[in-house]
């Protein structure tokens, strides 16, 4: 039986690490180690000597990690990025979902792999849910503003809220813009001329 | 008309980042038929790796990037090429207050004025730890091939200090280091505007010389194109040297400074205080509190043949990555590096022939500071 790996993610998203570490330990992984701040990161890698670092691509520090994997002294293994410079699929799928590995030299292939797909389809879960949370916020901040848009046409045109709701409506379609947009250029022009 | 040609870039929040930036909303882009889509990205690893698995087709690149591609070097080397220089010099170097007080006891007091003077007193400040059994001091730069660490270690070694053994040198992201040098987790550095210029107004420390005194007029920031886009898109690519040109006089041209700040510092570009951005666009830098200095050619964007790519450089960088066991020695890797910075497509497309004769195939780049002569 092969030792078990030393995972480490780094990731300032911290929901999203705990997301990947929960997946790594069900599948059987049970040293799994995330830093989420900057600070002493390069003294818990001394002090962790992981095997697999699991960084995400928007992290500020991986230049300096890289820079320190290769000169560091404490961490003696050579650290490669990713697999298997062969494997451009998965380094594809890895960039794409926002994700870089730093696995150290020697490790099995097939040890690897399963990690890495593990973290991949987690960034991409946590990206969409990302996604469609702010779609769902964008949406509840149109509703909200058509609503103050509704209003004011009402006053100043000094009609029903169905037919504030045309107007706005019409003009969306006729300029080929989202009526929230349209909504929202309708109160910032009303509060900019100061009736408010 | 064809529609516009798609071309995807990325860039680190900088302020050489202007050329792309300035070329994708000011409209440059637009008037040579390319749509640019810019995407801002943290580090220059995440740089290298979209562009080594074909999701970036060009990018804002430090100088030594494409030529370390050329190399094999890093996990994911294409073949890559450089075919304009978005920016010149543009780099602080920053020491710590305590340093700083040292080096003024060092002195003499002029010390800035020039490299020369100011290394001496680093040197002088290093000697005196080292006989007082202090640590060694520990400097940072944004990335081991990058002409930040070069030029410091060029520097150094002028001025008798030994990196690696009299300083350390480290990788720190730029946008941290003020909070690092200020923290104590280093005791200086060597970055790009406006991280020198925002050090100093935090108190954090102050400018002792810079990039453009080390090596004036040398390439800081290059266009790094895939050479399967360049292959692929040779039109698109011409169109986007010309985009980049005009974009690089506007941003060159000092009515637009201002305007410049602004659109930079905006949240999802720089996002910082625009005024920190001017002191590094007019060269007058603010070196301490209440102190200026004005530094000739601090940062160029345009002028003079700044934008040509010079094969010379390229070796020259080259023989840096190498001094200081980077990459290994060899004439194919000194080929490589001319061709990296092949001025080809770039006079081809700008109709220019550059100042050919008047660099002679030398040692050593013009601009350094201990030349002879």
């Amino acid at each position: 039986m092969a030792q078990p790996l030393n995972i480490l993610l780094v990731d300032d998203n911290g929901l999203r690490a705990s997301i990947i570490q929960d997946g790594l330990q069900d599948a059987g992984h049970s040293n799994v180690s995330i830093v989420t701040t900057v600070a002493g990161l390069v003294k818990r890698i001394e002090m962790l000597k992981p095997d697999v670092i699991v960084v995400d691509l928007e992290n500020p520090n991986r230049d300096q990690l890289e820079h320190f994997f290769q000169v560091s002294r404490a961490v003696k293994r050579p650290m490669a990025m990713f697999v298997d410079r062969s494997d451009t699929a998965e380094i594809e799928a890895a960039i794409e979902a926002g994700v870089s590995a730093y696995v150290v030299d020697g490790l099995k292939k097939e040890r690897i792999k399963p990690i890495l797909e593990m973290a991949i389809s987690r960034f991409n879960a946590v990206n969409r849910l990302t996604r469609e949370l702010a779609e769902a916020k964008s949406e509840l901040a149109d509703r909200k503003v058509i609503d103050r848009a509704k209003g004011i046409l009402m006053k100043a045109k000094n009609i029903d809220e169905a037919a504030a709701y045309k107007l706005l409506r019409r003009t969306a379609m006729n300029e080929n813009r989202r009526i929230g947009e349209v909504a929202a250029g309708l109160v910032s022009a009303y509060t900019l001329l100061g009736d408010e | 008309m064809a529609a516009p040609s798609f071309i995807r870039a990325g860039y680190v929040p900088l302020l050489d980042s202007a050329v792309l930036i300035v070329a994708a909303h000011m409209g440059f882009a637009e008037e040579r038929g390319i749509t640019l889509s810019l995407q801002r990205e943290m580090s220059w690893a995440t740089i290298r790796d979209r562009i080594g698995v074909g999701q970036f087709d060009c990018a804002h690149m430090l100088a030594p990037m494409p030529i370390a591609a050329n190399l094999g070097l890093g996990p994911l080397p294409v073949r890559m090429l450089a075919p304009m220089v978005l920016a010149l010099g543009g780099n602080g170097v920053v020491v710590s207050k305590a340093v700083a007080e040292r080096m003024d006891a060092a002195g003499p007091a002029d010390y800035e004025a020039a490299p020369a003077s100011a290394g001496r007193a680093f040197a002088d400040v290093l000697r005196k730890r080292a006989e007082a059994g202090e640590p060694p001091l520990r400097l940072a730069v944004v990335h081991p091939h990058s002409s930040h660490n070069y030029d410091l270690r060029y520097w150094l070694a002028v001025s008798g200090v030994v990196p690696e053994r009299d300083v350390e040198i480290t990788v720190v992201p730029p946008s941290l280091m003020p909070d690092a040098l200020a923290s104590g987790g280093i005791d200086g550095f060597c970055a790009g505007e406006p991280w020198g210029t925002i050090a100093v107004r935090q108190s954090a420390g102050r400018i002792v010389t810079s990039r453009a005194e080390i090596w004036r007029r040398g390439p800081e920031k290059v266009l790094g194109v895939t050479q399967s886009f360049a292959s692929d898109n040779p039109e698109a690519l011409t169109r986007l040297i010309q985009a980049l040109a005009d974009a690089a006089d506007w941003c060159a041209n000092l009515e637009n400074f201002d305007s410049l700040a602004k659109l930079l510092a905006s949240p999802d570009r720089l996002g910082v205080d625009p005024a920190t951005l001017l002191p590094g666009l007019t060269g007058r830098l603010e070196t301490a509190s209440g102190r200026t200095r004005e530094i000739p050619d601090f940062m160029v964007f345009s002028g003079q043949g700044a934008t040509r790519p010079d094969p010379e450089h390229g070796r020259w960088l080259y023989r840096q990555m190498a001094r200081w066991r980077d990459a290994p020695l060899s004439e194919a890797g000194t080929r490589i590096a001319g061709e990296t910075f092949d001025p080809a497509l770039f006079d081809a497309a700008m109709g220019s022939t550059g100042a050919e004769g008047a660099a002679v195939a030398g040692e050593r780049p013009a601009g350094l500071f201990d030349a002879k002569g």
